[in-house]
């Protein structure tokens, strides 16, 4: 491809250990873009690091607990009261960050707070705490045990690994209430009459905004996951690329997503937090963290994007959203998002942000000082995502 | 003018009473209802912020003693546990009084308790549960 700046990952990674690499984060990136052009920026800049912290529900752990005498064929399994996933190996189980613990009283009350579950266990265990285990079973000639209780904690679990089917949202839905009663949503309270609208994106931080054909990012791109190192596993589910577009390329709506794993033991509570939201449901904030190698000026004009180019649709979560109907009442940009307030229907709604700017802002500059410090090299991504390709990368 | 935020309780036999319309009529003051909520017990609970001349106003303190309501001025202090806050910003869709907003340079999430009314919406609201209300024993008065 005739692009004037052409690096290779290699390349980056030599300048990483010399310690000669110039790693950036992406609203420096923004900043430099906008001063000196992608052409320039590309040939100044090797790394842009990207970051976003927010619930993301489509979350999970696989987890190993080890045989004990007599052994057990775990049927049924819970951990803090949370029941986990058995239906795999003997011991071997996943747990699912919105599992409610087993005598939550849901939505009976509403709306319901929903304290505990599988996040907060997921939560517990990088922490450090003492998680109670129970397993029931029906008893095989292998696997004569048919009940069993102990604690465990993260350090004796024989293996644990995070394994999140679909993270990192590049763009998502801003939400608003246009019926007359307050409604409780994964998009948080959203009071009645449009009276404030929620939007769960960082904008110019977010990874794969930063990315928007996912033409660096790919099966084995090493990522900032939950404090530790994580890689990107596969396409998340619900993955699409067939999205209008700005002209710049960067979908208006919700599209690609990220499957993300990577080993439980290395990260941190910090950047794995159960959450409790209201009238819906329980979850886990995750922090993710993805760089972007700067190989050529295109992949430096994506990465420099600004909030003010980059959109999302004002969708209605009383009746558009949960009867499928796809209506937007607008079209608003991350920098009207982020200044406090947008107009949308000839009203200035206030807007409330459901994503964590400053976290997003701190695993940008973790990931960035990672780089710098030689801790962190970048992967050559193995294969593309379906529907997508990878820039060449020799 | 005497203004003052309190938490009344109603006893189940006088829930169904018109009681705040007399503090209104008979002692001139005036009320802006922060939260009410009938208990499963029956019994009535309301935080509400009364203004009005003092005589008047312990006046109608007095009315509400006198058919039982339980009357206290607010004995609690909401506060932000920095530690667990993690800057989302979910708790700033349901303040009232914009007690907690998001500062736009920093995108920090901001909790001013001289605008907090106590209405506890935000507790529940936080995702991490990172809003405490804090009892005060100095600050439970008999009025």
């Amino acid at each position: 491809m005739g692009f004037k700046v052409k690096k290779t990952i290699d390349e980056i990674n030599e300048k990483i250990k010399r310690g000669e690499a110039v790693v950036v984060t992406a609203e420096e990136m923004v900043k430099i873009v906008k001063e000196n052009g992608p052409e320039e920026a590309a040939a100044a800049v090797d790394v842009v690091t990207t970051g976003t912290f927010a619930p993301m529900c489509s979350s999970g752990a696989f987890i190993n607990f080890g045989h004990s005498t007599p052994a057990i064929k775990a049927y049924r399994v819970w951990l803090n009261g949370v029941p986990a996933y058995a239906g795999i190996a003997a011991v071997d189980i996943y747990i699912g960050v919105t599992e409610p613990c087993e005598e939550d009283p849901l939505n009976k009350v509403y709306p319901g707070e929903f304290r505990y579950g599988g996040g907060h266990v997921i939560q517990d265990l990088v922490a450090g705490k003492t998680v109670h285990l129970k397993a029931t079973s029906y008893g095989t000639h292998c696997y004569p045990r048919k009940y069993l209780e102990k604690e465990v904690t993260l350090k004796d679990l024989p293996y644990a690994l995070l394994c999140n089917p679909r993270n990192a949202y590049q763009n998502y839905n801003c939400a608003i209430n246009l019926s007359d009663k307050t409604i409780y949503t994964y998009m948080g309270i959203l009071r009645p009459r449009a009276q404030n609208a929620n939007y769960a994106t960082s904008g110019e931080l977010s990874p794969l905004f930063k990315d928007p054909y996912l033409r660096t990012i790919g099966v084995g791109t090493r990522i900032f996951l939950g404090g530790g190192v994580g890689y990107v596993a596969w396409a998340g589910t619900q993955c699409n690329f067939k999205v209008p577009r700005t002209e710049k390329g960067v979908p208006l709506s919700p599209a690609a997503t990220l499957m993300v794993y990577g080993d439980l033991k290395q990260m941190s509570a910090e950047w794995l937090v159960g959450v409790s939201i209201l009238g819906y449901g329980c979850s886990l904030s995750v922090g993710i963290g993805v760089p972007i190698p700067i190989l050529n000026e295109e992949v430096a004009s994506f990465a420099g994007l600004s909030d003010e180019e980059l959109f999302t649709q004002v969708v209605d979560y009383a009746h558009d959203y949960p009867n499928g109907i796809k209506r937007s009442y607008g079209t608003v940009s991350y920098a009207e998002l982020k200044s406090g307030t947008i107009k949308v229907l000839d009203k200035e709604i206030p807007t409330v942000p459901l994503s964590s700017v400053v976290k997003a802002r701190k695993i940008a500059e973790i990931l960035k000082s990672w780089i710098k410090e030689k801790k962190f090299l970048l992967t050559e991504p193995q294969a593309p995502f379906p529907g997508t390709e990878l820039y060449p990368f020799r | 003018m005497y203004k003052k935020i309190l938490v009344l309780r109603f006893p189940a036999e006088v829930v169904e009473q018109p009681i705040v319309y007399q503090l209104v009529k008979e002692f001139d003051l005036s009320f802006n209802i922060l939260k009410a909520t009938i208990l499963p017990g029956k019994e009535g609970l309301m935080v509400m912020e009364l203004a009005g001349h003092p005589t008047q106003f312990n006046k109608g303190l007095a009315f509400l003693r006198e058919l039982g309501v339980e009357v206290k001025t607010i004995s609690q202090e909401i506060r932000k546990n920095e530690e667990k806050c993690i800057h989302c910003g979910f708790c700033t869709a349901v303040c009232p009084t914009n007690a907690l907003y998001v500062d736009r340079e920093t995108m920090e999430v901001k909790f001013d308790p001289e605008r907090c009314t106590g209405c506890e919406l935000c507790m529940p609201a936080c995702i991490v549960r990172a809003m405490e209300a804090h009892f005060h024993k100095e600050l439970v008065e008999a009025s």
